[in-house]
């Protein structure tokens, strides 16, 4: 089976829905003739057309409101929003109707549409193009916040996102986009919202991620298995809101040891969240502290120091290693 | 080069009704007894329940409400050019209109009572949910226009509603441009009642008129007496000709007043003078309406007492209905938060219903 990077994942899904479900169309800046600037869109333009595939005036809040609109009249429009740091533009759209919508009605009316935006850091790039804020959409109620990690699971979520019946924010990981390839078995690869995917079972601790973070956690992982024989066990988590709280606390009930790794800032992120389940659930059966490598609570900085701040595969490594020898 | 004007603006005013019922026969719209009479009912049975929920409200017996009084002609008419198969999307200061689209009462009275259920029309499933964040139904409106255009409903076109205040909101800019980009069908009806809360038009907006804004995307805007019932079914009733031959979007300005507070909680003797309260009285949409009425002969002081008594009892009736209504379970809220059953969700309800039924048990609820 031919490898391929996580753009074509995505590209080939959009191609696959697209051409079993009229319903669903394709808008944002720049996602037509120009096939969106990572190419996601690539080529939906010239196969059907500008009334499915709709370059849109740059009003980020436009582009959502008006998503939601067609949502609601039966469509499933997939946004693009160029980068996450413009899409702050449409979150009075995404938390005031969007989330909202089928609650005001009492489910007479709703929201399925799929907001997609490359996020994340490690790619050079100007300001507003490298933060993770996940965490700005997994705090309203009525939203779906998936992120995909690879090829293997980009494209099957985003189907499943666009399937969905709620309004899903996908976020992608854009340091991912072309950095590795990967057979994509459609058959195999049964992903779904809402679920966890353990990556790797083991039974001495847990390690959680996803995102850019799950290559850079696997790779520490790695270090720490030849270094020490321990046998973790990996959980990608896929979907941040809702989360699957069976499959972390099943894990560290097993294991009683934690290490998640995110990319965004330290405070109140999905780490703390992920922290909180298990103090819920799983606290009798620990015996470390869990631990959580993050950014520091600053601004992300531009690329020249972006370095610095990114968590980095020693970090995680050094993470691991304590909590196991707590 | 000399300088050159490369297009020439103007803006129209409409006026059919004068403020003593006097019509412009030139003018007058081709609407048969039948809608005239609807339309009238409509806008009285919109006057006498908002001032019985203003009453209620006073008594304790129902949460904060907008005030609709003044602004009964520029909300009604405009559903009287609609077809139920075309869409509204209003604010929250449109009573008369949702009456208009089969809404009943007891959902003002529900939905103004801390129930979401008073937001469910079950008389046209093309009516949105009122909108609170100002302009932000706009873009809704150009989306579902564009979903009518894509799957060939040629005869669906979109009405909605918003006030002066939300002009000044981007997505008032953005759903305007988008329509007119999209040649969307739609009609944008702002009800300018000259105060946002507070704040007066002027500091709203530079411009002398909401309806030229309608020039800067490129499409037709005019602006008309919002007191004015014909004027405004007239307007909206070419907007929609244009809209479903696929000739777009049209703004247009209803000049209208808020003659009450701007909802229960607002106090207006803080920002404006009796004076120019009392100006505006004499220009009452329902008064103008009568009188036109009673000229054409198909209205009497008769009717219009049969009228007041079949409002009273059909207002009665609602807040009877609403207020021995049982209350609606408290677990709804988790029923809507997804289409999908979700654990994290399921797990919150079980622990909120076994905390309810606790205080239950102590007596607390």
């Amino acid at each position: 089976m031919a490898k391929i990077n996580m753009v074509t994942s995505l590209n080939t899904a959009l191609h696959d829905i697209m051409a079993s479900d009229d319903t669903v169309l394709v808008m944002g800046e720049d996602v037509g003739i120009n096939g969106g600037v990572f190419r996601v869109t690539d080529g939906l333009f010239e196969k059907f057309g500008r009334k499915r595939v709709m370059d849109t005036p740059i009003a980020e809040s436009a582009i959502l409101g008006a998503a939601i609109g067609m949502a609601i009249a039966g469509l499933k429009p997939v946004v693009e929003m160029q980068f996450s740091g413009f899409s702050y533009l449409m979150m009075h759209q995404l938390e005031g109707n969007a989330s909202r919508m089928r609650t005001r009605s009492r489910g007479r009316f709703t929201v399925p549409l799929v907001v997609r935006m490359p996020y994340g850091g490690g790619v050079r790039a100007l300001e507003h193009h490298s933060e993770s804020k996940e965490v700005y959409w997994a705090h309203t109620a009525g939203v779906k916040v998936v992120i995909p990690s690879s090829p293997a699971n980009a494209g099957p979520l985003l189907t499943a996102a666009i399937q969905d019946p709620d309004p899903v924010v996908f976020m992608e990981p854009k340091r991912s986009y072309r950095s590795f390839k990967e057979a994509v078995d459609k058959e195999k690869n049964a992903f779904s919202i809402g679920k966890a995917h353990v990556v790797e079972t083991g039974k001495d601790i847990t390690i959680i991620s996803w995102g850019a973070m799950m290559r850079d956690t696997i790779k520490a992982v790695e270090a720490v298995k030849s270094k020490t024989g321990f046998q973790p066990e990996v959980i990608d988590l896929l979907t941040i809101s809702p989360m699957d709280v069976d499959t972390i606390v099943t894990s560290v009930k097993k294991t009683g040891r934690c290490v998640v790794v995110q990319e965004a800032q330290q405070s109140f992120g999905p780490a703390s969240e992920i922290i909180a389940v298990i103090n819920d659930q799983a606290l009798m059966y620990l015996e470390a502290p869990v631990k959580r490598v993050t950014m520091a609570d600053v601004v992300m900085p531009l690329f020249a120091r972006e370095q610095f701040y990114m968590p980095k595969v020693s970090d995680i490594d050094q993470a691991i290693t304590e909590t196991v020898n707590f | 080069m000399p300088l050159k004007t490369i297009d020439d603006f103007s803006i129209k005013q409409l006026h059919i009704l004068d403020e003593n019922g006097k019509v412009d026969s030139d003018l007058e719209p081709d609407l048969s007894k039948d809608d005239l009479k609807k339309l009238y009912l409509a806008m009285t049975l919109s006057r006498m329940a908002d001032a019985r929920m203003l009453n209620l409200q006073r008594q304790g017996r129902l949460g904060t409400i907008p005030v609709n009084k003044g602004q009964e002609a520029a909300s009604c008419a405009p559903i009287l050019a609609l077809k139920e198969t075309d869409w509204f999307v209003g604010s929250y200061r449109e009573l008369g209109a949702r009456l208009m689209r089969g809404e009943t009462l007891e959902n003002s009275l529900l939905l103004f009572n801390g129930w979401e259920e008073g937001n469910v029309n079950e008389n046209n499933d093309r009516t949105l949910p009122i909108s609170i964040v100002l302009a932000s139904q706009l873009p809704h409106a150009v989306g579902l226009a564009y979903a009518s255009q894509y799957k060939g409903e040629k005869d669906t076109v979109v009405l909605a509603i918003f006030g002066d205040g939300a002009t000044s909101e981007g997505d008032f800019h953005e759903a305007l441009n988008f329509a007119a980009v999209l040649n969307a069908p739609v009609i944008f009806l702002c009800q300018n009642n000259q105060y946002a809360i507070s704040t007066p038009l002027k500091i709203q907006t530079k411009s002398r008129t909401i309806a030229q804004k309608a020039l800067a995307y490129g499409i037709p805007g005019i602006q008309v007496d919002g007191n004015d019932a014909l004027s405004v079914y007239q307007a909206v009733k070419e907007a929609v000709d244009r809209a479903r031959a696929d000739e777009g979007p049209t703004l247009i300005e209803a000049v209208t007043f808020r003659m009450l507070m701007h909802t229960t909680a607002d106090d207006p003797t803080r920002y404006r003078s009796d004076e120019e309260v009392t100006a505006w009285e004499a220009k009452d949409p329902l008064v103008r309406f009568k009188a036109y009425l009673m000229e054409k002969g198909i209205w009497d002081e008769d009717l219009q007492k049969q009228l007041e008594e079949d409002c009273k009892a059909q207002i009665d009736a609602a807040v009877q209905a609403f207020e021995s209504r049982e209350p609606f379970a408290p677990d709804v809220p988790f029923d809507h938060v997804f289409g999908t059953k979700e654990a994290v969700i399921e797990a919150q309800r079980t622990r909120f219903l076994a905390r309810l039924g606790k205080e239950k048990e102590n007596g607390q609820n």
